[in-house]
């Protein structure tokens, strides 16, 4: 059988699988439906220096192939976090990736070196691109030079790998990964939800108590696809891939287009057991198409581009 | 906690857009998988797939017979719901079970106990009444409806004790809403016990405040289990959260900010 090794910065991974941030708490409740061994590795929920409670509800809506969601942060903040969740992740042999957020490039470096300091987790990733709050997140995620400031001077504060997670809601995505890339990040993620909105027809307002949400779900595969493909052909650094993927045969495209490793996100919304599955069936379905190794995959559909190793 | 396909062993429409389906766990031990499901909690259901209806669909458990059968009432109010009550007998229905947490009933001793239900709330009434009932509560129940052409299960409830039945427009029963019924009435009990639409709950709660209660919260859901965060209410009195999925759907009536 195909091994599904994966070897990224910092991280070495049974399998690519992993779920998305914000899709899988802090692991506790998927814990009770399977081992958590099985993944390649565990992002958590974002982090923030103190607790955030969100936003108010309804939260999520419905939409054709997807969902739209405006949680708002929520989570209890970094202490807690670090001294009730992540040691119980710590009984698994998964690697676990603490996403960041935060409304200042300080309060970005802050959570970093905590959850750094914790020597409970294996890499950062950045989120510099959630939609869903009113200050901060975002525009680090459109403004180049404010994503290589918060990149810069979380590398200078941590020392684990840095992933950062690119937003498609910005004009050139091309050029926010290289400001990343340039600014020191070790791997990038992409991609973060796309802003949406839905209007309830009974009360003839937006549905989303925040108004506006992300978009995640099948529905914006392949947005994602088509932004990896472009920045796996100007940037050498590791992606994790991510937006809609649902099955293997999305994982593999995924990798087609120069993901070296995925996230499954609003898929674990609709069936739990969708990362396990996924890990199940990804190596037959590799050798179905002719693949003798992960590495082969990556990056392979990509046309005229001659050596793009990705790592 | 499982995902886990039912079996549809019966669908009947029971009411105006209103389906009882009766649902059977495959290779289920009765004892160790359905003893100790309470009454309150609910099943998330994938009504399609991720393409057609990506969210699964909350829908709490009206009823659980002595081989271990679960019933589900719900109203076609949507898409999800509409597919779902087009599934006949012998199909599967994918759900994850039991979800959420139930009326404590095993920590109450009580003499009397008030139901208090509206619309898509009176099914988790009826397991609640029936299993409290069989510890010896006596049972009263107030239900609402829109409209006679939408009242169910009006006899089961009458067999579990007093049942008045309320109806908007008065077309069945009481006229009005089911706290004009509480104001008119004065009604002896030991706890209450209440689930419907969020302006209901607020008004029942507010008309019984003081009372020992509990009460069944709704609201949007993503994963169901507690890890998306979608799905919360506000604490009374505190900044902060609970998880209606989780924590919930049943809180105490003066825990949670309607
Ligand atoms: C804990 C709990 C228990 C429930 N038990 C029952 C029950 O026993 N019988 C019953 O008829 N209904 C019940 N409901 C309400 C039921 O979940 C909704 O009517 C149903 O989800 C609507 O789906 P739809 O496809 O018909 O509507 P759509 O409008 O197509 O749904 C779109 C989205 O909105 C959500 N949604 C819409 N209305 C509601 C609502 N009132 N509550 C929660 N989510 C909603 C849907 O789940 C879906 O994600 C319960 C809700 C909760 C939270
Ligand atoms: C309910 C929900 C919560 C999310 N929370 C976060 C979060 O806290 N941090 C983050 O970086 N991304 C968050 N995301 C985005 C996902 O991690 C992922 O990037 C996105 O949903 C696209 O992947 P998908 O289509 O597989 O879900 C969230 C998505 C959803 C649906
Ligand atoms: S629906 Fe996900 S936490 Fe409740």
């Amino acid at each position: 059988m195909i091994s599904l090794e994966t070897k990224l910065p910092g991280l070495h991974l049974k399998n690519p699988i992993m779920p998305a941030s914000g899709c899988f708490g802090f692991g506790r409740e998927f814990s009770e439906l399977y081992d958590l061994n099985k993944l390649g590795a565990v992002v958590i929920k974002a982090a923030t220096q103190d607790p955030r409670y969100g936003n108010q509800t309804p939260r999520v809506a419905e939409t054709a192939a997807g969902m739209l969601n405006a949680i708002g942060l929520q989570n209890p903040g970094v202490e807690t976090i670090c001294t009730d969740e992540l040691p119980f992740l710590s009984q698994f042999k998964t690697p676990v990736i603490a996403n960041v957020a935060g409304s200042t490039i300080e309060e970005y470096a802050s959570v970093a070196k905590r959850l750094d300091e914790s020597g409970l987790i294996q890499a950062l990733e950045l989120n510099i691109s959630c939609p869903n709050v009113k200050e901060g997140g975002i525009q680090f995620g459109k403004d180049p030079v404010l994503a290589a400031e918060v990149t810069a001077q979380v590398k200078r504060t941590v020392a684990v790998p840095v992933y950062v997670k690119l937003s498609p809601n910005t004009a050139d995505i091309v050029q926010m990964a290289k400001a990343v890339e340039g600014a020191g990040a070790d791997g990038l993620s992409m991609i973060n939800t796309l802003t949406g909105m839905q209007i309830d027809l009974s009360s003839k307002k937006p549905l989303l108590a925040n108004q506006t949400g992300g978009l995640s779900g099948p529905a914006i595969k392949p947005i994602a696809i088509r932004m990896i493909y472009e920045v796996r052909q100007h940037s050498g650094l590791p992606i994790i891939g991510m937006g809609g993927i649902s099955t293997a045969e999305d994982v593999l495209e995924f990798l087609l287009a120069g993901a070296n490793a995925v996230a499954v996100g609003t898929a674990n919304i609709h069936d739990p057991f969708a990362c396990v599955n996924i890990i199940n069936r990804l190596p037959q379905l590799l050798e179905k198409y002719g693949f003798q190794n992960m590495e082969e995959a990556v990056g392979g559909g990509i046309r005229n581009e001659a050596n793009i190793s990705g790592s | 906690m499982m995902q886990t396909e039912l079996t549809v062993l019966e669908n009947n429409k029971i009411a105006e857009e209103t389906v009882e389906m009766k649902l059977g766990i495959n290779n289920a031990n009765p004892a160790t998988d359905i003893g100790n499901f309470t009454p309150g909690q609910f099943l998330h259901v994938k009504v399609g797939e991720s393409d057609t209806a990506l969210l699964r669909r909350p829908i709490s458990i009206a009823d659980i017979d002595g081989n271990g059968n679960i019933t589900i009432i719900f109203k076609i109010s949507g898409r999800g719901t509409d597919m779902l009550s087009k599934r006949t007998s012998g199909s599967r229905v994918n759900a994850l079970l039991p979800c959420g947490t139930g009326y404590p009933v095993d920590n109450l001793k009580l003499d009397t106990a008030l139901l208090v239900g509206g619309g898509i709330g009176v099914p988790p009434l009826y397991y609640l009444g029936k299993t409290l009932a069989g510890s010896g509560t006596r049972i009263i129940s107030i239900l609402g409806f829109q409209k006679a052409e939408h009242v169910f299960y009006k006899e089961k409830f009458a067999e579990l004790g007093e049942s008045i039945i309320v109806t908007d427009d008065g077309s069945y029963g009481e006229k009005g809403l089911v706290t004009d019924c509480l104001s008119k009435m004065d009604i002896d009990f030991d706890c209450f016990f209440s689930c419907g639409p969020t302006p209901m709950l607020r008004a029942v709660t507010n008309k019984l405040s003081g009372r020992p209660g509990y009460i069944s919260v709704e609201q949007r859901m993503g994963c169901g289990i507690g890890a998306c965060y979608a799905c919360v209410v506000p604490v009374k009195g505190e900044t902060g959260f609970k998880k209606i999925c989780k924590d919930g759907p049943v809180f105490a009536a003066n825990e949670v900010s309607l």
